[in-house]
């Protein structure tokens, strides 16, 4: 079953500059769909069209369609504030708020209009383990966020994200300032995280990809080359140009 | 023979950069000096005021130096009514503007508005005080109904605007540094425009708006010639809401007006040197409650935006 549909989708900034052309592919519920490819492909661009973060920047056309659930996304009149709830997103660098730990976990929801207490204690609680965290800073909710590590302050973004309980989690480079240790466990709460939310990751390595991609869909200077289950894509990809990033050969 | 050289030149350098740090140096601890030296003579100057004059005739409620009054009060409660007035009106304004300026106005409307109000900064005191005097206070005095508009209340209305062009300034630049991304994060997990204005920029800008407060204030309680030509100078000491609508004389105005035509080493004289060393105090305190409260934000959040 297919979560989001992307149909034909180009996007023109401005300057003239199309970090998108012509885009197609699906993306399918419950999974985790992995956008590699080399810098400057218009990864983060279609990440940031997925919830409409891109209206922020100077985009003055977008075109073709993006479909949730048979909503149109790119309709000039949706409600893009209800958009991001069901479309949570991740950042490559960790932005935590400069919060508590546990005001950065109930600022989605207090923005909602979430006033009852016991729900937000009951939700800070339950986010927190879903990211891993919990063990962590349980002791210590009301610190600074700031005063964490990097790796504890992207898994409190991660967390902050899945408090909305959104439908969608778009993860941006989640892991590329983190050491191994933490960037093992982001990936491994990953693995549990596509049971409730539909995971779409640009990985900060073709490695990650490899990892952790339920489907894989190689993007190459705005535009789509290959889309393919990650087992086949990582083992046997069809165009040669996939080949070649995978094992190296550019990018 | 060419390592010589290198040190030779080394040492020709070494003297010219100690010549430059003793300069520097000196001019530091030269900014010290000047403000010791001001507190030291304001102190030499006044002190007599304290032994000429009984506390209870300083601390009463009568200015009137021709018959021996000193009473010090209704020129503090004068200084205080019209410096809480102001700041109550440029906070509001100082502060919507900085984030509209920062935050909602389009960049070309902001690179227009910036400069505009920085003009209006410099605008001269005596100008304003001038507009006050034939514009604003006939308006007042016949909208509010009062015997004259030459009030605390004209004089407040013209110092929060003498402190709004540096409210803004300083609070639009602290703003300016809040990091994009903490704004991205916040409209990516669905708050709106004013609610990541209100939640997440203005707390991590919080330091630098309350100098921004702080350097209005500063610039309100010192500022002499506007309220000395709008505020009616009538020494009365204020004691309810209905004083903002009638003359006062604050510190800085007694002070100006006062020191031309006064004996030197008379203790009128030094009266008035007390009033500066009042004033002094009360912006010091001003200052060392800011800081307090700034260090103490600092303390709690961990440094965010140094």
């Amino acid at each position: 079953m297919n979560k989001i549909s992307i149909r034909n989708l180009t996007l023109t900034y401005s300057d003239g500059v199309q970090p998108l052309r012509d885009i197609s592919f699906d993306i399918p519920a419950n999974q985790i769909s992995v956008i590699f490819g080399p810098a400057g492909g218009g990864k983060s661009s279609l990440l940031r069209s997925l919830n409409r973060l891109n209206d922020l920047t100077d985009l003055t056309h977008q075109k073709g369609s993006i479909l949730l659930d048979d909503q149109e996304l790119l309709d000039p009149t949706l409600d893009v504030i209800q958009l991001r709830r069901r479309v949570g997103m991740v950042f490559a660098r960790p932005v935590v708020l400069p919060l508590s730990i546990r005001k950065n976990l109930t600022y989605g929801l207090e923005v909602a209009g979430e006033t009852n207490k016991d729900r937000l204690l009951e939700v800070v609680e339950s986010s927190l383990k879903k990211a891993a965290l919990w063990d962590e800073v349980k002791d210590r909710l009301d610190d600074p966020a700031i005063a964490l590590s990097g790796g504890q302050q992207q898994r409190v973004c991660l967390a902050r994200v899945l408090a909305l309980e959104p439908e969608v989690v778009l993860l941006d480079e989640p892991t590329s300032g983190l050491d191994p240790i933490s960037t093992g466990k982001v990936e491994e709460s990953l693995q549990d995280l596509k049971k409730e939310y539909t995971i779409v990751l640009v990985p900060h390595s073709v490695q990650q990809a490899a990892r952790t991609a339920d489907q894989a869909i190689f993007l190459l200077q705005g535009e789509v080359i290959e889309v393919s289950s990650g087992d086949l894509m990582f083992t046997n990809p069809q165009e040669q140009r996939t080949q070649d990033y995978i094992q190296g050969r550019f990018g | 023979m060419k390592s010589k050289q290198i040190t030779g030149k080394e040492s020709g350098s070494s003297i010219r950069e100690f010549l430059i740090t003793a300069l520097i140096k000196a001019a530091g601890y030269s900014a010290i000096l000047f403000v010791g030296m001001i507190f030291f003579f304001l102190l030499l100057e006044s002190f007599p005021a304290l032994r000429e004059v009984e506390l209870s005739n300083l601390l009463s409620s009568r200015w009137y130096p021709i018959e021996d009054y000193y009473g010090v009060l209704p020129l503090v409660g004068g200084t205080l009514i019209i410096t809480i007035g102001a700041t109550l009106i440029a906070l509001p304004f100082g502060i919507g503007t900085a984030i509209y300026l920062s935050e909602i106005a389009p960049r070309w409307l902001r690179d227009t508005l910036k400069p505009l109000v920085e003009v209006l900064g410099g605008l001269p005191s005596v100008v304003l005080g001038f507009l006050g005097m034939l514009i604003l206070s006939p308006y007042l005095r016949i909208w509010l109904d009062i015997p004259t508009g030459l009030s605390a209340f004209a004089g407040a209305i013209l110092l929060g605007g003498i402190a709004i062009p540096t409210v803004v300034t300083v609070a639009e630049d602290a703003l300016d540094a809040v990091p994009k991304s903490y704004r991205d994060a916040s409209l990516a997990i669905g708050a709106t425009e004013w609610q990541t204005i209100w939640r997440v920029t203005l707390p991590a800008a919080r330091s630098g708006v309350l100098t921004a407060v702080m350097l209005g204030i500063g610039r309100a309680i010192g500022e002499t010639m506007t309220v000395m030509m709008v505020t009616g100078n009538a020494p009365i000491l204020p004691t309810g809401l209905k004083n903002l609508f009638s003359p006062v004389r604050t510190m800085t105005a007694t002070i100006a007006a006062e020191m031309g035509e006064v004996a030197n080493s008379s203790t009128h004289y030094h009266v008035l040197f007390l009033i500066g060393i009042i004033l002094f105090l009360i912006s010091l305190a001003v200052n060392v409650a800011a800081s307090a409260v700034v260090f103490r934000q600092k303390k709690s959040q961990g440094h965010i935006l140094s």
